[in-house]
């Protein structure tokens, strides 16, 4: 048995300790937002925040998350009231919304520790995430517009 | 307005239980084809609660291109409801719903209409109700966000309290009602929210790959790695004992019904391979990993795309197999003596879709029935699809719409749908598919790839008066593999005297299919390179080159094979698209620094006219940066809903800009590529910014799913050429040394 603590919940695991945290978020944790891309670390849409640091949650073991705090989109907020949400829906950035979760996240990351990021530091910190439809113009809008959000609500 | 889409629809009206309104579509039309209506029974569209609640339903499947939102603000927009107030829910699955598929970006041509006499005919039916209950003329009533007015007596009524009236009364003949003056629009034309964004970016689970059922295992299913291969032995035993494995079984593949055939609606579903069905999906995933299957990889095994791209050379250089198209002496002007003579060849790869949700399926087969929740495109056809290969009723097939994590055509092929219904079938129990990355790159109706051989005549004021094109691909005898062929209506026919357009075919063992902008994806790279090679030829400016050849020619009645697209273009319609984008993007006005340099190109499909200019510096190790985009597009009198739209087209632009990097070959029959690394899709850092501009014309709206995209290839192309002197022949463009930066 292992002790996942996400979403600042405790949750039992007690299937295979090498299975990769995305399958555990989603079929036995039930846990859905957090999406399977590619299963290599690639396309990024399975990212989560392990203390607060984005990660892949495909390429991340359960053994080796079971000593961190996990953070998954639905952690962010319940109602979809964290900045990058909010920035999110205005900007109406989604087409098909499959890889958002992991651009959230990932944008989440960033904003931790850029509060006011240049598009060139955007381009850097979202490499990672892919978007097969294409909604980068929009990412870079909505991270600009979380910041402003976010500075606001200060 | 001059499309007519020739049917004729009228309401029909069913009591919600609880009381309220249902309101249904019905059209008369005859199932020509799977893009006209079928004969419908009565379909809900609009209920109307005692409670005011209003919930429009959406026929169409949603895989990002807006359905959820394009579809009900057009019925919203004759109830006369504010978009705030509407709940919008997907539709069910079955014939009573007429046209339900994702495709050809047919979904506003043919909603256009029926969905705003859907909300007409409501409307109606409220205003009839209340005037009644006040004893006044219908005439004399008006409505507004959800209420009928009599402004003389100073009366009101909400939609909710008619609702129970409405239903008792005799539904209209929609064909009669009068539909809004566009000028009165509220809705159509104002940006709305995607309906699901909150629900996305909360994590909801809304794709096909979240559905879980009671009692549901997790299935991977490993099939052949070439097309048509059959399993010679398989340690099936093995695999059965490890942990979590509940069933281990081969499924025999299906015969195609030909040897080239229209996957869309001739597909078999089924592919040999081994199906492992488990606790979890992880599960069946680390079994599948301990399975060894020797196969008899049969007719396919050999194939190389090294050998093919020397046998497509071969045909080039033989007489062509087939004449698409002549008109005028072709050859006769390549041989005058003032004609300049152009000659190239290009040639495209196949390339898949990878649609970011891998390809999956959850099915319930229970006693002779068979439950399915799918994010296809297709719903429609794919339900007569299982009907077929498991021998059922349609109405024994039940399909869930659920949202879908990009398209592209991918999910137009309903494979993953056949696979999920027979493992369920099998195993006696409901199960999830769920192919892998690599499943999904290496099983996929593949965008065709082809060589062309183009050889051009300029006269001696540098107009275009011979073209000839030899088209090499894939097929046999008549028969191209499925949207692998080439379209003999496309420009610059009809716009030049002498034109010859023939076709040699090689055989191919590989799926092919439709990626958005079938056909124009590739024609338009192929054509509007070519054509900028012309104009540099000619001494002309490329824009100014097209915009002459656009007038040079009155467009002649061109034959409609199978009325594809790219026939009927109307040359004031692109050159208004042409001015625009090269107004926008300042086009010849500019003092642009050495290695950087602008690219145009234009692009009619799917109704859709689009002009795009790419602006690019190219450094000296060819890597290339696409500092902007303009686009300028013309898909009639409305953009229904402009946020959606800006999003498709620059969404398209991207789409395009990662064709230009992606191949897929096959070595021992077998698909080379399996993940990101090796079939790259664009990343945030080299996508430019892209100003989107409409030209508002008046013509029927028609969609924008696809035609965006065909234009940006050439138009980078055209830049890049322009900025080094290096002609892009043969993508992808890493073939002669360019990447993005």
């Amino acid at each position: 048995m292992i002790n996942l603590k996400v979403n600042g919940a405790n949750r039992q695991f007690d299937g295979d300790p090498e299975m990769p945290l995305l399958w555990a978020l989603r079929d036995e944790l039930d846990l859905k937002g957090t999406k399977f891309g590619c299963g290599m670390g690639m396309c990024g849409a399975c990212t989560v925040h392990l203390n607060g640091e984005p990660a892949r949650a495909c390429v991340t073991k359960v053994s080796e998350a079971a000593k961190a705090a996990i953070t998954t989109i639905e952690g962010l907020s319940p109602d979809g009231s964290h900045p990058v949400q909010q920035a999110w829906i205005e900007v109406d950035v989604p087409q098909c919304g499959y890889c958002q979760a992991g651009q959230i996240m990932s944008a989440c990351a960033l904003l931790k520790k850029k509060p006011a990021p240049t598009d060139a530091e955007i381009d850097s910190a979202m490499s990672g995430n892919l978007c097969r439809c294409g909604t980068y113009p929009r990412i870079r809008t909505a991270i600009h517009q979380a910041a402003r959000l976010t500075q606001s609500n200060k | 307005m001059k499309t007519n889409l020739n049917r004729r629809s009228f309401l029909s009206l069913t009591a919600l239980a609880g009381g309220g309104l249902v309101l249904g579509l019905q059209s008369k039309v005859r199932a020509q084809n799977p893009f006209a209506d079928a004969p419908l029974a009565p379909m809900d569209f609009v209920s109307i609660g005692s409670d005011g609640k209003v919930t429009i339903a959406t026929r169409n499947p949603d895989l990002g291109q807006g359905m959820l939102n394009t579809l009900p603000m057009l019925v919203a927009e004759e109830l006369d409801v504010d978009w705030k107030d509407v709940s919008v829910v997907r539709s069910g699955v079955g014939r009573k719903f007429g046209v339900q598929l994702t495709g050809g970006s047919t979904a506003t041509p043919l909603n256009w209409e029926p969905m705003r006499r859907v909300g007409a005919g409501a409307r109606a039916l409220l205003v009839t109700a209340a005037a009644q209950t006040w004893g006044v003329p219908a005439e004399e009533c008006t409505t507004a966000s959800a209420r009928v007015h009599h402004l003389s007596s100073q009366r009101s009524l909400g939609y909710g309290e008619l609702a129970s009236k409405a239903v008792t009364l005799p539904v209209p003949d929609v064909r009669s009602l009068k539909l809004k003056d566009p000028k009165d629009y509220k809705l159509i034309g104002k940006p709305t929210l995607g309906v699901e964004n909150k629900a996305i970016v909360t994590g909801k689970p809304l794709f096909g790959i979240d559905v879980t059922r009671p009692g549901m295992l997790y299935a991977v299913f490993h099939k052949t790695p070439v097309m048509g291969g059959k399993v010679a032995s398989a340690n099936l035993d093995e695999v059965k004992a490890m942990k979590g494995v509940k069933h281990v079984f081969i499924v025999e593949g299906r015969p195609m019904p030909s040897a080239y055939p229209n996957y869309l609606f001739q597909d078999p579903g089924l592919e040999t391979g081994v199906a492992i069905v488990a606790e979890s999906w992880w599960a069946a995933q680390l079994a599948r990993r301990k399975l060894v299957v020797k196969w008899d990889a049969g007719a396919w095994g050999t194939q190389d795309s090294a050998a093919t791209v020397k046998k497509a050379e071969e045909l080039s250089k033989q007489p062509p197999a087939r004449t698409l198209r002549k008109e005028g002496d072709a050859d006769a002007v390549f041989q005058s003596a003032d004609a300049k003579v152009v000659e190239a060849a290009y040639s495209f790869p196949f390339i898949a879709h990878a649609t970011m949700e891998p390809q999956n399926c959850t099915a319930h087969y229970k006693d002779g029935k068979v439950e399915i929740w799918s994010s296809t495109q297709f719903p429609q056809p794919g339900r007569q699809l299982v009907a077929r290969l498991l021998g059922l009723k349609e109405e024994d097939v039940t399909v869930n719409m659920v949202r879908g994590g990009g398209g592209f055509g991918r999910r137009a092929y309903n494979d993953a749908m056949c696979e999920a219904v027979w493992i369920s079938k099998v195993a006696g129990v409901p199960i999830k598919l769920v192919w892998t990355r690599e499943d999904d790159m290496q099983h996929d109706y593949y965008r065709c790839g082809g060589f062309q051989h183009f050889k051009a005549a300029l006269d001696k004021n540098g107009k275009l008066s011979a073209w000839r094109d030899h088209f090499v691909g894939y097929g046999e005898g008549e028969a191209f593999a499925h949207d692998g062929g080439f379209n003999p209506t496309e420009f610059p026919a009809g716009f030049v005297p002498n034109v010859l357009v023939q076709s040699s075919v090689m055989p191919l063992g590989l799926k092919t299919g439709a990626l958005r902008a079938p056909y124009s994806n590739s024609t338009a790279w192929v054509i509007q390179s070519f054509l900028d090679e012309l104009a540099h030829a000619a001494g002309k400016d490329p824009m100014q080159f097209r915009i002459e050849l656009l007038e040079s020619a009155a467009p002649r009645p061109t034959p409609v094979p199978n009325g594809r697209p790219g026939a009927g273009l109307d040359p004031g319609r692109m050159r208004g698209v042409i001015r625009l984008a090269a107004e926008k993007s300042g086009w010849g006005k500019r003092q642009l620094p050495k290695g950087t340099a602008m690219g145009i190109a234009f692009h009619f499909s799917h109704g859709g006219y689009f002009a795009e200019v790419a602006e690019v510096t190219v450094a000296a190790n060819k890597k290339v940066k696409v500092n902007k985009v303009w686009v300028a597009g013309d898909i009639g009198s409305h953009i229904i809903n402009p946020s959606g739209a800006e999003n498709q087209v620059q969404g398209a632009v991207i789409d395009g800009l990662s064709e230009l990097i992606q191949e897929i070959t096959l070595k021992e029959g077998r698909v080379v590529q399996s993940n990101f690394g090796n079939h790259p899709i664009l990343r945030i850092a080299q996508a430019p910014p892209i100003e989107v501009h409409f030209l508002k014309s008046d013509n029927r709206p028609t969609g924008l799913g696809e035609p965006a995209l065909p234009p940006i290839l050439p138009a980078v192309c055209n830049a890049i050429f322009s900025a080094t002197g290096e002609r892009i022949r043969t993508l992808p463009m890493s073939k002669q040394g360019f990447s993005f930066a």
